[in-house]
Formats: structure tokens, sequence, C-alpha cells
């Protein structure tokens, strides 16, 4: 079993800790992780994705191929979009309905969510509004992580675990937080 | 052994540490940042030792390396492609004066140009100084290379260089470690002549250069790293990959095997005889590179008299420009290539940006500001962040060439009268490379206005230290800058006027002025905050 992700955003969005905790995930599984990832220029306010490839099989390429990636997995409407050529024709695409905008020509957001709807298997949640009704505002990014995990046959207990490994050297209430931002994105 | 998640870079700062390393020099450059990084926060770097400072350039970093080299300890220099241009000086004498302790020479190359302003291939570097040349194919192999490299390089006391390229130097896997071993004592070269390169030295030194030659090919045809599979079903085409490419060959056979006989290559020299048999037994080549045509233009060659077609990307069969990926393999193959939803066009480019409060920001704006009497193109910027000046809403700047080309194009364009003439450079990339041309403005008294943007660290790669903190007024003043036109303000809205007037008054200046609009990157002074409050 194999499972590509492309996960999107823009650069400080923390879509690199989403990889972080399902490839944690994949890895209790005793599974195999690629993870290709886009640092320097682009990080400054640009697009930023990175390739999450994860197997129980050996794993060659590091870039996923165009019409191949089993999800988008994205933090930022037009985000999820712009990498619509590497979705499979039966491929997930889940994305946050908030959009950042650091561009002045940004989009109207309904054009974004008609197009993202188009697409036969969409989520689109408010990711922004579920964290900060949960008291977790800075856990966005695991909300849509939460959002996903059914999509990619995760089970909630496998990243329970993986978000308590990852977080726990930064405190029990960062722990706490981002359980309930979990929680909140595999119930919405 | 243990297994760690690792990129590509950490994979080569934890080889080397676990060969043994004593020292790491380097300058900052994607992708290449992270092996420093990673030894800079390595607790067992931290135990044994491990010297893991910034250098000022990548020539003062390769020279310290080699210098550590001939104190019979093993060094690594880390820099990215263009750096070794920088470095090119010591990287060609140092095939020619050898190393004794094991050196290794890690270089990662940027195909697509995803974060520089070329895409050159640096094992032509390798083959110009006739050394040889490790290219990994995935994490493991940068791991394991890193004891390779070293032993290699002790073996023909010869430096090695260590191409990685963007998707393997930013993408992490799995890598499982080796005992580690202790780093070697200090030991001088037996021949104390071996690194002083006079003319009768040099001759003998190069002469021994071009004898070894013969031992690099065996080693390369012998090695581990360089795989013939020629048992295959179809030898209507052969193919040779090198690097990185070879997993994307194997993406496009994941459940079946490969149907045509491969050549893995991540040795250089080129193994001739492997590729030899697998010339004979085929009706073609195809050469799959990560890169230029390095291989695929040795093979052809301009002597070439062979009558079977070799394909890659001097043909066209793929890209001549930009990094591999699997498709462009499928199609080199002949396989169906795949492809998802187009982008909607609705969807807008999104390119990097200043940050929102971005010290560079105020200083770009009132400068353009105080030049808006002059017309467009009148300055010439450097590689940071403030090359994104070039972007609206500032169009702030004309140039970007290489490190430290700010000061000196302007000069250029100041002797031939263009007026006023603004050079714009980082503050580490002053200590880069601009000093010395700050100094030939100053000897010839040329009229430019020098803006030195200090924001306190080398920012476009994430905020790491540099040699000159603190140092850059004095340091203006000692090679002969006149106080006076040495003026220093903090770029903010609210001293919009000051901003404006210190750069008009020293436009007007004839001679050389230095304006330092210096405050903190907002990204290093968030994660300071955030390390002071806990949360």
């Amino acid at each position: 079993m194999k499972k590509d992700i492309i996960l999107a955003g823009v650069g400080g969005q923390g879509i690199l800790t989403i990889a972080t905790v399902l490839g944690a995930a994949a890895l209790n599984r005793g599974w195999n992780l690629k993870q290709a990832e886009v640092h320097g220029m682009s990080q400054r306010g640009g697009d930023v994705q990175s390739h999450l490839r994860l197997s129980d099989q050996i794993i060659f390429s590091d870039l996923i191929p165009y019409g191949k990636a089993d999800m988008i997995l994205s933090v930022e409407p037009m985000e999820a979009l712009r990498h619509l050529p590497y979705l499979a024709p039966d491929g997930w695409i889940i994305s946050n309905s908030t959009p950042f905008k650091n561009i002045p020509d940004y989009p109207d957001e309904e054009q974004l969510y008609a197009e993202i709807k188009k697409i036969p298997n969409n989520v689109l949640i408010d990711a922004d509004s579920i964290a900060k009704a949960v008291k977790a505002p800075r856990s966005m990014n695991i909300v849509m992580l939460g959002a996903a995990i059914k999509y990619l046959e995760f089970t909630p207990e496998e990243l329970k675990e993986a978000i308590k490994m990852i977080f726990n050297r930064k405190g029990e209430r960062i722990v706490e937080e981002n359980l309930r931002a979990l929680d909140a994105g595999i119930n919405a | 052994m243990e297994k760690m998640m690792l990129l590509g870079d950490e994979a080569v700062a934890q080889g080397a540490l676990d060969a043994g390393i004593s020292g790491f020099y380097g300058y900052p450059g994607t992708p290449s940042t992270e092996i420093i990084e990673y030894a800079q926060q390595s607790k067992q770097a931290e135990e044994m030792k491990v010297h893991r400072v910034w250098s000022s350039n990548e020539k003062t970093a390769l020279e310290a390396a080699l210098g550590m080299s001939f104190s019979g300890k093993r060094a690594m220099v880390t820099m990215k492609h263009v750096g070794l241009n920088v470095a090119a000086d010591p990287f060609m004498n140092s095939a020619c004066t050898g190393a004794h302790g094991g050196l290794i020479i890690a270089v990662a190359d940027d195909p697509s140009m995803h974060s520089s302003q070329n895409e050159q291939d640096s094992r032509f570097y390798g083959k110009f100084a006739m050394i040889p040349v490790l290219e990994p194919s995935n994490q493991q192999e940068c791991y394991d290379m890193a004891f390779f490299g070293f032993e290699l390089s002790e073996k023909y006391h010869i430096p090695v260089l260590l191409r990685l390229t963007t998707r393997l130097a930013h993408s992490r896997s799995g890598v499982i470690r080796r005992n580690s071993i202790p780093q070697k004592e200090l030991k001088l070269p037996e021949d104390l002549y071996q690194f002083l390169l006079l003319p009768a030295i040099a001759r003998k030194r190069y002469k021994h250069l071009i004898e070894l030659q013969a031992d690099f090919l065996k080693e390369a045809e012998q090695s581990p790293y360089n795989q013939l599979t020629l048992e295959a079903k179809d030898y209507s085409m052969g193919i040779i990959t090198t690097g990185l490419a070879y997993n994307y060959l194997r993406e496009n056979f994941i459940d079946q095997p490969i149907p045509y006989p491969v050549l893995k290559i991540s040795h250089y020299p080129l193994p001739e005889k492997a590729i030899h048999q697998l010339y004979d037994k085929c009706d073609s080549l195809l050469v799959l590179e990560e890169g230029m045509p390095v291989a695929e233009d040795i093979l052809k060659g301009l002597a070439w008299t062979g009558t079977k077609p070799i394909y890659g990307r001097l043909d066209g069969t793929i890209e001549r420009d930009g990094e591999l990926n699997p498709n462009k393999v499928a199609r080199a193959l002949g396989l169906p290539d795949t492809e998802g939803k187009p982008v909607p066009a609705v969807v807008r480019p999104r390119p990097p940006a200043l940050c929102i409060g971005c010290p560079h920001s105020d200083s770009f704006l009132a400068l353009n500001e105080a030049l808006k009497d002059y017309g467009k193109g009148h300055v010439f910027s450097d590689i940071g962040c403030y090359t994104l000046g070039f972007m609206p809403p500032y169009n702030a700047i004309n140039s970007c060439v290489d490190m430290g080309a700010s000061i000196t194009m302007a000069k250029g364009a100041a002797d031939a009268g263009l007026y006023p003439s603004i050079g714009v450079i980082g503050d580490s990339t002053f200590f880069h490379s601009g000093l010395t041309g700050l100094m030939d403005c100053v000897y010839e008294n040329a009229n430019v206005v020098i803006v030195i943007l200090d924001n306190s660290t080398t920012a476009m790669t994430g905020g790491q230290e540099y040699t000159g903190y603190g140092k850059i007024e004095d340091v203006c003043k000692g090679i002969g800058v006149n106080p006076d036109h040495i003026r220093i303000f903090k770029p903010l809205k609210t001293n919009w006027d000051e901003m404006v007037r210190i750069y008009q008054e020293e436009i007007a200046y004839n001679g050389v002025s230095v304006v330092i609009p210096r405050r903190e990157c907002i990204q290093t002074l968030r994660k300071k905050n955030k390390m002071e409050t806990p949360e």
C-alpha cells in the first residue's frame, strides 16, 4: 500500500509540521517515507509544496509523478488548485477555505471554492475558524490533517500517538492543543 | 543500527560525523545550508568538538578545510554550486596539492534554479580539476559516501567532490547508521612541500595528478556505487543513469523489472569498461542525468564515430534545462505520460516577497523616493532577500549577478558616467564579497552610494550568523570611506523624511558614500522572541 500526498500552502503556514506528524505515524507502522521539501527563496511568502510519499514498499522517486497523487492536502484554497496536475483521477483534494492574501490580485474566493468542488472527491473546511473554536488557533494545520486522515486510511489513534511524539518536547499544553485540533478536524 | 529520518544534506553531515570528521567549513547557500546547520545542532559534534562555524565565504572555507587536511584531520567544506565559482581558485589548486587528512568538497547544485541564478553542474568542475566525484542517488548513499569519500581521499591523497542536487539535499528519508569511528590525530604530511605550489613543485604535482587518473578510473570501475545490470529482456536500448536519475527510472517500472540493461553511475570518472559493455550489447543508449548533460557530452564527444544513437538532453529526448522528474523520464522511455487536471485559470502566481514588516521594504521605498527625479536604472543589487526588491511594489533594483557584484557594478557604471550609481548589498553578502569592491571604490574615489542593508543576519538562507557582525561602519572607516559619509538610519515608516534626506544628501556628494539602514530581520527577531518567552 502506498499514499502519495502533495502538501500545499504558503511559506510559514506549517505544512512541514503536517508532514512530520503524518510521517511519524507512517514510521510507527514500519512504513517507508520520502519527503521532498522546499527551502530557500520560496519560503519568503511564496507558494510552497512538499511531496510526501508513504509506502509499505521501497520508495524510489523523491517526487510524485504528475497524475499519481492520492491527495492534495492544502492549508490554503488557491494553493490547493495550483497542484491539480499532480492529482490522480480518483484522488482527494482536501483544503482549508481561509485564503491567505499576500498578493494584490488574489482572486474571488467563491471562484476558488467552485473549482475545488469540481473535483469529485473534495473536502473544503474553514480550518482557521475550527482551530479558533477549539482554542487551538495555531493548529490550523493539524485541523487539516484531522480532516484528511480517514481518506488516507490512518486511524485517529495512530495520529494521536504521532502528535504526542512530535510535540512532547514543547510541553503538555501544546500537545493538548494539537490533539483538540486533530479531533476537531476529524469531526469537521 | 539506529534508523534516522534525514534530509540528504543532514545525512551527509551525520555520515561525516560518524566517519570521524574534525571540521566542517562553509558559507550558507540553498540547497547546501542544512549540512552545517545539522552539525551545529548535533550533540555528537559538540562532544567531539568538531569545528562547524560559518566562514566569510566559500573560498575562505575551502582554504581552511585544506589547512585542516594538511594537519592530517578529516574535513568537509560545503557550498551551493555558484559558491564553487567563488572557491574555484583553491578548488583547482587543491587538486594539485592533494589532501592529507580526508577532504570532501560537498557542493549542492540547484537544477531548475529554485533558489539560484544559474543551474551549472559541479561535475564539470570535478572533471576540470581531474578529481573523483561522488553523486549519491539517495539519502542512504549520502550517509555512506561520507565514509567512502574520506577513505578514497586518504587512499590517494586527493580531495573528493561530493555532488548533491536540490531534490536529494532537501528530501527526507530513512538512513541506517554505522558505528562511528574516532577522529584522526594531528599529523603533518610526510612531504612538507606537498602543498607548496611553486612552479617547480607544481609541475611535479600536476604530473602526479595525471598519473593518478588511471587509479581514479580503476576505482570508479570497481566502485560499489556503479552498478551494471546487463541481464535484460530488451536490448534495443541501454540506459545510463547518474545520481538521482536512477530513482526516476525505477519509479517508471515500480511493479516490474526494468526491461532494459542499466548502468547506474554514482562515482566518477565515468566507468569506461562498463559503458563499453553496455554499448556493445545494445542498439542505442539513453542517458538520464540530473543537471547538465555531462556524461552524455563525454560519450558523444567531438570525435564520436559510433554508429548507434545516444539519446539524452543533447538531442532533445529530454528537455535541455531544468531538473528531471518521473514524467520526463517516462516520456524519454516512450512510456505513457500521466497528468492530472490543468491548473484552473483563476489561480494566480504567488512569487516570494519581502515579509510584511521587513526592514528592506522601508529602505527600498525611501530609496525610490530619493531617486524619483533621476528616472529608472540606477540601482545595482546583489544576492539575498533584498533581491526581492525587484518585485512590485518596489521595482527598486536593476541587477543581481553574483555575491558582491552590486558594489563593483555600481563602480563600473559610475566610471562610465552613470549618475547616481547605487549599489545595494546585504550585511552578510558585504563581508562575503563586498569588501574588496568597496576598496576599489575608495581607491579611485568613485562617485557611488553603497547601501549596506544591515538586518544582522544571513536572512535568505534562514538566519545564519556571519563573520563581520557589528563591524560594518568600523570596517568602512578602516578601508578609507570618509566617516562623514557613512550614514546610518533605522528603516521605519516613522523615519521616512530622515531616510529620504540621507539618501539624497549622499547622492549629492561626489565620492564614496556608505548608507547603512539598520534594523533586525523580523524572522530572526520573531525566532528570538519565541525562545525568550516560553509558551
